[in-house]
């Protein structure tokens, strides 16, 4: 009895130093709905190469996993939008000091019913649904029908770069706020009077609904989301870069993943999985941010400014 | 004789600070919501937080604003609806139970409601986006179910087990000679049931249903999932809504610390408890005087 006792400390023991060493190795990577299945498909393969690396991704939404970088809860925050100064300032009182890696691009596609007849929209006329100052389809040119707003709770990344990049204004009240990118893509696919906006990487899985395409302004062209030239070239209005932000120049095994995000290989997977891969540009300030080449840029709110796409930073 | 004095007197000791243990954490529980919310009321005037509509912290075009009356008045209208619901198919269903059904019946059915209430509260949820909405979606030629009804509807499943354990309780605990009396007299069963048996439980019935509403309150995640979610003021049950409790689990994950949004937030959490309280004590009031009454 007592022997078994022993061995049964001595194991655990034995258990908890391997637990402990492991999650050394171990990178949590919180946020971004968005992000959440490619990053969850870049780990995968990154696990597979390497044996014994770890990595987890969970979900939450991009405040939720920049709120988790704050309190260290996890090594990587997925983000959709840009850190806020609030936050900045908040991590800084803490003692971290946010650098921002952008992993993949998103063309962000404005979503209907399959039954339905609108298949554009100008930008304006998304913002003016979304505050609420046009409630019916056949205001922009659709059936004699209410819409049905369909967006994403406030702490996701998504719901604030649309009220800051897109409307320009407050949501509508009307607003049904859904849990993440597929629950809006279910709903829609019921309600034909619905609008709503997802990660272009979901829009494209999505069956039952259909994407509108998009025009800057009234008198330019309507470009759809799934064209990688469109999207690449900011023909499309609604694209933004995916952000990934960690503590300080990373080191170890976040940096070893974040690396083999942003190869090739990582971006081929990322175009795979729907988006769009990373532009030069980026990849050159993605380079000074892991300290691959160059020097570590001071501030990291600073952002390419020859990349003609709305980035979020508003 | 002194050592077992001794060891009466310690598990007696023991016992009374475990006793004590949910007292403190109860107090406890309340300091910190009045602590937490406290601050919030610098900024935003207590009539301000409880009777404007107008609820939107994290707002960047407008002064953010902290009005949590459509909340409450969404808490309301979904908990309602569902003891609407619950309560006539709960007291029919204890009725059923104690005084129709066989006791074979009553050994199947029994476990059965048990088991309703172990189900988790997001595969509730979950049903009601894939399954409810759809429905009230048909049945009231409306584009999407996800409204107050969906979420009375899923809480009136989810109170049933404890308004018909309890109140199947009560009916069962009213003395055997009423009903003999009744029979004596020459009433059917049915008017004995109605007239006799239901009004004798009736204050443990009532206990049973404000517990059920207690819980119906303070449901989360299935509310969270099927209603939809739109701040709006509810004016119809088809309309969209965003309970007390939805808000807080939205929210909390990710409001900066000891900003007003988050007092705000623990604000709300104080309401919801007081309400619970006040739902709580009448019950057990309730429960209190059918004890006496039977005796």
């Amino acid at each position: 009895m007592k022997r078994s006792i022993v061995v049964f400390l001595a194991a655990s023991l034995v258990l908890f130093g391997a637990g402990l060493s492991w999650s050394e190795d171990m990178v949590q990577v919180k946020g971004s709905d968005t992000l959440i299945n490619v990053v969850q498909k870049l780990a995968e393969v990154y696990m597979e190469k390497n044996p014994g690396a770890s990595v987890s991704v969970t979900g939450g939404g991009s405040g939720t996993g920049i709120a988790g970088l704050i309190n260290r809860k996890c090594d990587v925050a997925n983000s959709s939008r840009q850190i806020k100064s609030s936050e900045v300032e908040q991590a800084n009182n803490k003692g971290l000091d946010p650098k921002r890696v952008v992993v993949a691009i998103d063309a962000l596609s404005i979503i209907v019913s399959s039954d339905n007849p609108v298949d554009k929209l100008t930008v304006d006329q998304i913002g003016k649904i979304y505050r609420g100052e046009v409630k019916n389809w056949s205001e922009v040119g659709g059936e004699d029908m209410a819409i049905s707003l369909y967006g994403r709770q406030s702490n996701s990344g998504t719901y604030d770069f649309m009220k800051e990049n897109v409307m320009f204004g407050e949501y509508s009240t009307s607003l049904k706020s859904m849990n993440g990118n597929a629950q809006i893509a279910e709903s829609l696919k019921q309600d034909r009077s619905g609008i709503g906006y997802i990660g272009v990487g979901y829009a494209k899985e999505a069956t039952g609904i259909k994407i509108l395409k998009v025009a800057a302004t009234g008198s330019t062209k309507y470009y759809g989301p799934l064209d990688s030239m469109d999207v690449k070239s900011g023909r499309y209005p609604i694209t933004r870069p995916l952000n990934q932000y960690i503590d300080g120049m990373p080191k170890g095994a976040v940096k070893n993943f974040l690396v083999f995000e942003l190869s090739s290989e990582g971006q081929a997977i990322v175009e795979k999985e729907g988006f769009f891969s990373v532009p030069d540009e980026y990849q050159n300030y993605n380079a000074q941010t892991l300290g691959t080449t160059g020097d570590i840029r001071d501030n990291s709110m600073m952002r390419p400014t020859d990349l003609d796409t709305n980035d979020g930073a508003g | 004789m002194a050592h077992n004095r001794l060891k009466d007197n310690l598990i007696h000791g023991l016992f009374f600070l475990n006793g004590m243990l949910v007292v403190v954490a109860l107090i406890g529980i309340f300091v910190l919501l009045v602590t937490k919310a406290a601050p919030a009321f610098k900024e935003v005037s207590l009539s301000q937080f409880l009777f404007s509509a107008n609820w939107n912290p994290t707002a960047t075009f407008v002064p953010a604003s902290y009005g949590m009356k459509s909340m409450l008045v969404s808490t309301i209208f979904v908990s309602i609806g569902a003891l609407a619901i619950a309560i006539p198919l709960g007291i029919g269903a204890a009725a059923y139970l104690s005084d129709v059904a066989g006791r074979r019946t009553r050994e199947i059915v029994k476990p059965v409601i048990e088991i309703l209430a172990g189900i988790p509260s997001v595969v509730i949820g979950f049903l009601g986006i894939v399954l409810v909405g759809p429905m009230i979606a048909r049945v009231f030629h409306i584009p999407n179910g996800l409204n107050a009804l969906n979420g009375s509807i899923l809480l009136a499943v989810m109170a049933l087990p404890t308004i018909i354990s309890m109140s199947e309780d009560a009916l069962n605990g009213v003395p055997k000679s009423f009903e003999e009396a009744s029979l004596a007299l020459g009433a059917t069963k049915w008017q004995t049931l109605i007239r006799v048996k239901i009004p004798a439980a009736l204050s443990g019935i009532i206990a049973a249903c404000m517990l059920g509403m207690g819980r119906a309150i303070g449901e989360t995640m299935t509310v969270l999932m099927a209603t939809g979610c739109a701040i709006a003021m509810p004016k119809s049950f088809l309309q969209s809504v965003q309970t007390m409790t939805s808000t807080i689990a939205i929210e909390l994950g990710e409001v900066p610390y000891d900003t007003t949004h988050y007092y705000a937030l623990f604000g709300i959490g104080l309401v919801l408890f007081i309400i619970t309280f006040v739902i709580n004590m009448i019950s057990d009031i309730a429960l209190h005087r059918y004890e006496r009454v039977i005796k």
